[in-house]
């Protein structure tokens, strides 16, 4: 895609005085790394770094049929969803595959809010309005009307607390606040196995309260250290783990996929479910030297859908959809790669804790 | 190291790698140029001692947290050592390219291969 083409988030200059190396990514031009990936890393470890993720999409779904709509669409239970709370689900086709993974925060009784993944923004939105019809509701491309800031690390809230005019919402809550005398939903959740905080705002406000939070010690970190980060706690990235030729239950989503509700997709989900699957994704370490990388095959069938080296184990980490008799923890299987084999074992979800020591 | 650097007693590929030869042996590295774009390398994949190398044809592997590249051999011969300090402290390909990153030494097969390399001016000139 031609530069000229690609989209700027409100930060854009901020990143560039920054010293970001800009790439593309889902049509955006979006910084990948500052200083250095590990630094990044580290920061958010064990400090507080600040992440532009304005790519990210949001849909608006409004109305009496609000809730009826989003029942239908997304696998979790929405109606479990209380004014102020966040709600992980994913987004299913009628065959079971992921269309997305989204998270859903309850503004106000009869309007929510749904934040997509940049690469699905327009898809999501085609197909929530597609089922729409005959919904008393209206779905609201709501891309335009926020930037959003994730405020992620040990430090995170009390940083974040400092500039707001209350107390900040829970974990998976959300919420209204004032921050530095702007208006911002503060949401408590993140994609870094880190306390802290996601900040919609008004694209307008973004360099001032990034210059704010920058300035009060976060440390700016691109979306390499974004990806190292959540693949050492294990959540799943769209494109990466999730595909829509993959099922929530192999994806090991079952969790907030409710079949009771309904949901489109949710016949093929239960029978998934029942049937139980042919390969469930695993997390992995490797043993040995290496770093396995996506679409790496494993020996004896399977496959890695993301491999990275972990900035605080120091090892080659991942995860793979494994045949489900292997799919257990300490089960050890080989790599292609690259035409090497690379020895590797089945872990436990995160693969890694707080609690463990930090040699990054 | 942070300020690019392109030393005058090398020569240089297109592919983004060093050479500096000395007496039939010639020492293979990436240049600063290489190392930044690949970013913090946190693996270097050495070939084996006596395997041999093809004039542009990739012989190591080196990896950076994000990603995965092949390093090119600039000359043709046989690899009679390589850097396995580097097994241990890959790093040292961004902090010192030219020094400590070096990768292997090559017995050179076809010397007159040098010929066809660029020197310090024309490799600049072919990154801008």
């Amino acid at each position: 895609m031609e530069p000229a083409t690609l989209k700027r988030t409100p930060l854009f200059d901020r990143h560039r005085a920054a010293g970001a190396r800009l790439v593309p990514f889902a049509g955006w031009q979006m910084p990948v790394q500052y200083a250095g990936i590990r630094a990044e890393h580290v920061a958010v470890r064990t400090a507080v770094g600040i992440f532009d993720v304005s790519h990210m999409g949001e849909i608006e779904t409004r109305g009496p049929g609000a809730l009826d709509l989003l029942q239908q669409l997304l696998s979790n239970d929405v109606s479990q969803l209380a004014i102020g709370q966040a709600q992980y689900s994913v987004l299913c086709a009628e065959d079971g595959g992921v269309l997305d993974d989204l998270f859903t925060y309850r503004l106000a009784p009869e309007r929510y809010l749904t934040v997509t993944n940049a690469s699905n923004h327009a898809r999501d939105l085609a197909w929530f309005e597609r089922h729409a019809t005959g919904f008393e509701v209206e779905v609201i491309d709501a891309h335009e009307d926020y930037a959003m800031l994730a405020v992620q690390g040990p430090s995170a809230r009390e940083l974040v607390q400092a500039i707001a005019d209350s107390p900040l919402p829970e974990r998976f809550q959300a919420g209204r606040r004032l921050l530095a005398g702007r208006s911002a939903l503060v949401c408590g959740t993140g994609y870094t196995g880190e306390d802290g905080v996601e900040l919609l705002i008004d694209p307008a406000d973004a360099p001032e309260l990034w210059d704010e939070i920058v300035r009060r010690g976060a440390t700016p970190a691109g979306l390499a250290a974004r990806d190292t980060l959540r693949l050492e706690v294990c959540f799943h990235l769209y494109g990466n783990d999730l595909s829509e030729d993959r099922g929530p239950i192999e994806a090991g989503l079952g969790w907030c996929c409710k079949e009771a509700t309904g949901f489109i997709g949710s016949d093929a989900v239960r029978a998934a479910r029942d049937a139980r699957p042919a390969e469930k994704l695993v997390p992995f370490k490797l043993d040995g030297p290496g770093i396995a990388r996506q679409g790496n095959a494993v020996l004896g069938g399977g496959a890695v859908t993301s491999g990275t080296l972990s900035p605080c184990l120091d090892v080659g980490i991942g995860m793979a959809y494994l045949p489900a008799g292997r799919a257990v923890a300490g089960e050890r299987f080989e790599i292609d790669v690259r035409g090497k084999v690379r020895r590797a074992v089945v872990a436990t979800k995160p693969l890694y804790r707080h609690d463990e020591e930090t040699d990054g | 190291m942070a300020e690019a650097s392109y030393p005058e007693d090398l020569l240089y590929h297109p592919e983004h790698d060093w050479t500096k030869i000395a007496d039939g042996v010639a020492t293979f590295g990436i240049t600063w140029y290489a190392q930044d774009a690949l970013g913090e390398v946190v693996f270097f994949d050495p070939p084996e001692v006596g395997s041999s190398v093809t004039a542009g044809q990739s012989y190591a592997e080196v990896e950076s947290v994000k990603a995965v590249s092949d390093v090119f051999a600039p000359l043709s011969g046989e690899i009679v050592e390589v850097n396995t300090a580097l097994g241990d402290t890959p790093e040292a390909i961004n902090d010192d390219p030219y020094g400590a990153g070096w990768m292997v030494k090559v017995s050179l097969s076809e010397e007159s291969e040098q010929e066809s390399l660029l020197d310090r001016a024309a490799y600049v000139a072919s990154l801008t």
